[in-house]
């Protein structure tokens, strides 16, 4: 018996260590050292000194600011319209279409999802460009005659922040469609509910904890991209983390790019941590 | 309204006609990159000049293919080796990760499971910064004191794969732990009580068990990895990889050759996706 204890031990530990390793080095420390770093500026003799001057920066000049509230604002919009578009195709895939359909519809889903969101973006710039896909369509078949100025506009920032992002409300919203009894809508219809009754009062209430699941991970993706804002926006679509990667790559101002990561940081988990409680919900189902 | 429900025809043409919408949003940036690889012409637009590879094979100075492009060659091949280590060592660690979690019980679980989610609702960009500030800040302790440059401390070919194990690992602990859930753990007991030590019980029962889920988050890692930019691109050192190469080429200097990348790539994907779905239909 004490053999067997043993055992059960090592493989324990076989287990716990390289989890730990991987937790502590990785994420642990990397963001005690964000927050470290953040509240240190170089004096005069060069020397890292304690100080709240990064932060103060922040609060100070208007444009840090105003870029953050207008992400975290973008964000929550491009959150909503997210929900308002993947809805109806998540229904139509597991109540409305044949399995068999449904299947084939799910594979020109995730293509996009796999391919990656640098090639999405740029294929979105080869189509709303000036002399884009989409102009020289509408031009040649004398819909318009100048180029309609689509590309570099806050219009095509959000579009390319809704493609990278709408499946992740289609496929939490999915799986907890499917395991709805069809019954409770045909019930609600027998008795004579309205479409809209329906909907809003049984369909939608049955599915919140996917819609929630589904909205922090759009919301995450969508605060902290760079690629759409960056290629897709113009010179007023800038986006927070852009001025973090300005910080790193550009002026190699790293300790206030540290303050602002972790402003990111903030406002992002104080978010989710929000919805969570608003909605009753745990991360750990968010993943699942 | 639900396969079942009679409905009015408006109703249903119009819910068709969304979803047809919906998918043409959907298909359309791919579907435009992919032809005008071929498009006989200097410039990434309209109008249709004609069918051509050169943008694939050509060697002249004015059209470069791919495949006479060095530069973009060599960073295919940083892609591949990167993302088959990362995948490597985020299937092993995650997969410890999810039989850690499933099977075993212990002080502070919560906490650790709670940190090992954290990767999917930290944005990339801040797990890419905070890496390469702890990465730099090791690398100047460790010269300072023991006179030593060591290549993982620095933005490297290594550094970027750590930064994109890190969060890796948790997609695959959780597609691994799904499949656990389901798992029968008389199993496992029937193992034990036949004498087979603990450590040999997971590894001829559990194990071959989860062996699709293993497979699958080796290729999702390798995916995650393939297309990563967010974190990637503090990470990098002298050898960029795929998308910060096409990252900077979309910004700097784009001809069609970058659309003949992005056609390989969009047909990888597709053909890993079909085999996806017939081999889901052959397990049912």
């Amino acid at each position: 018996m004490t053999d067997n204890k043993k055992n059960f031990n090592i493989t324990f530990y076989l287990l716990i260590v390289p989890v730990l390793i991987w937790l502590i080095f990785m994420i642990v420390i990397p963001h005690a050292e964000l927050l470290i770093s953040s509240f240190q500026v170089e004096d005069d003799l060069g020397d890292m000194v304690f100080s709240f001057g990064n932060y103060i920066e922040f609060f100070t000049q208007k444009i840090y600011w105003l870029t953050f509230v207008k992400t975290a604002a973008y964000s929550i919009g491009v959150t909503l319209l997210a929900f308002i578009i993947a809805f109806p195709i998540a229904f139509y895939l597991t109540k409305v279409t044949s399995k068999k359909n449904a299947a084939f519809l799910m594979l020109l889903l995730l293509i996009p999802l796999w391919v990656g969101e640098l090639v999405t973006v740029y294929g979105w710039m080869v189509l709303l460009g000036d002399h884009g896909v989409i102009n020289s369509f509408l031009i040649t078949t004398g819909i318009i005659n100048e180029p309609l100025n689509m590309l570099y506009t806050n219009f095509s920032m959000v579009i390319g922040l809704l493609y990278m992002s709408m499946l992740f409300m289609v496929i939490p919203v999915m799986s907890t469609l499917q395991s709805m009894d069809d019954s409770l809508i045909e019930a609600a219809c027998d008795l004579g509910a309205s479409k809209w009754d329906i909907f809003t009062k049984i369909i939608i209430p049955y599915s919140m904890p996917g819609i929630t699941s589904g909205a922090i991970i759009v919301f995450m993706l969508v605060i902290g991209d760079y690629l759409a804002p960056n290629l897709l926006g113009g010179k007023n679509s800038l986006w927070f983390t852009e001025q973090i990667y300005n910080n790193f790559l550009t002026t190699f101002n790293w300790n206030e790019g540290a303050a602002f990561g972790f402003l990111l940081l903030m406002l992002s988990s104080g978010i989710i941590w929000l919805a969570l409680k608003l909605s009753g919900q745990k991360l750990d189902k968010v993943g699942s | 309204m639900i396969r079942s429900l009679p409905t009015s025809s408006l109703y249903r043409i119009g819910y068709r006609l969304y979803v047809f919408l919906f998918f043409t949003f959907l298909l359309m940036p791919l579907v435009a990159i992919s032809v005008l690889a071929f498009n006989d012409s200097n410039f990434i637009s309209l109008p249709w000049n004609g069918f051509t590879l050169d943008w694939f094979f050509s060697a002249t100075d004015e059209r470069q293919g791919l495949f006479n492009d060095e530069e973009l060659m060599a960073s295919i091949v940083t892609s591949l080796s990167t993302g088959f280590f990362v995948a490597a060592m985020s299937t092993l660690v995650g997969t410890l990760a999810a039989l850690l979690f499933e099977e075993e019980q212990f002080r502070l679980k919560g906490l650790l499971y709670f940190l090992a989610l954290a990767p999917l609702v930290i944005p990339g960009v801040i797990l890419g910064i905070s890496i390469l500030l702890t990465a730099t800040a090791a690398g100047n302790h460790i010269e300072n004191t023991f006179d030593l440059d060591v290549e993982l401390f620095r933005p490297s070919y290594w550094l970027v794969i750590l930064g994109q194990f890190s969060f890796a690992a948790t997609y695959v602990m959780l597609l691994v732990s799904a499949r656990l859930k389901k798992f029968d753990r008389t199993l496992e007991e029937a193992a034990l009580s036949l004498k087979a030590t603990r450590l040999e019980a997971i590894w001829y029962v559990t194990i071959p068990f989860l062996r699709p889920a293993i497979i699958g988050a080796f290729v999702v890692s390798f995916i995650l990895s393939f297309s990563n930019i967010n974190t990637t691109i503090f990470l990098i050192g002298s050898d960029p990889t795929l998308p910060i190469d096409l990252y900077s080429r979309i910004r700097f200097s784009s001809t069609p050759v970058l659309n003949a990348v992005s056609f390989l790539i969009v047909l990888t994907i597709s053909g890993l996706a079909i085999i996806n779905l017939f081999a889901n239909r052959s397990n049912k």
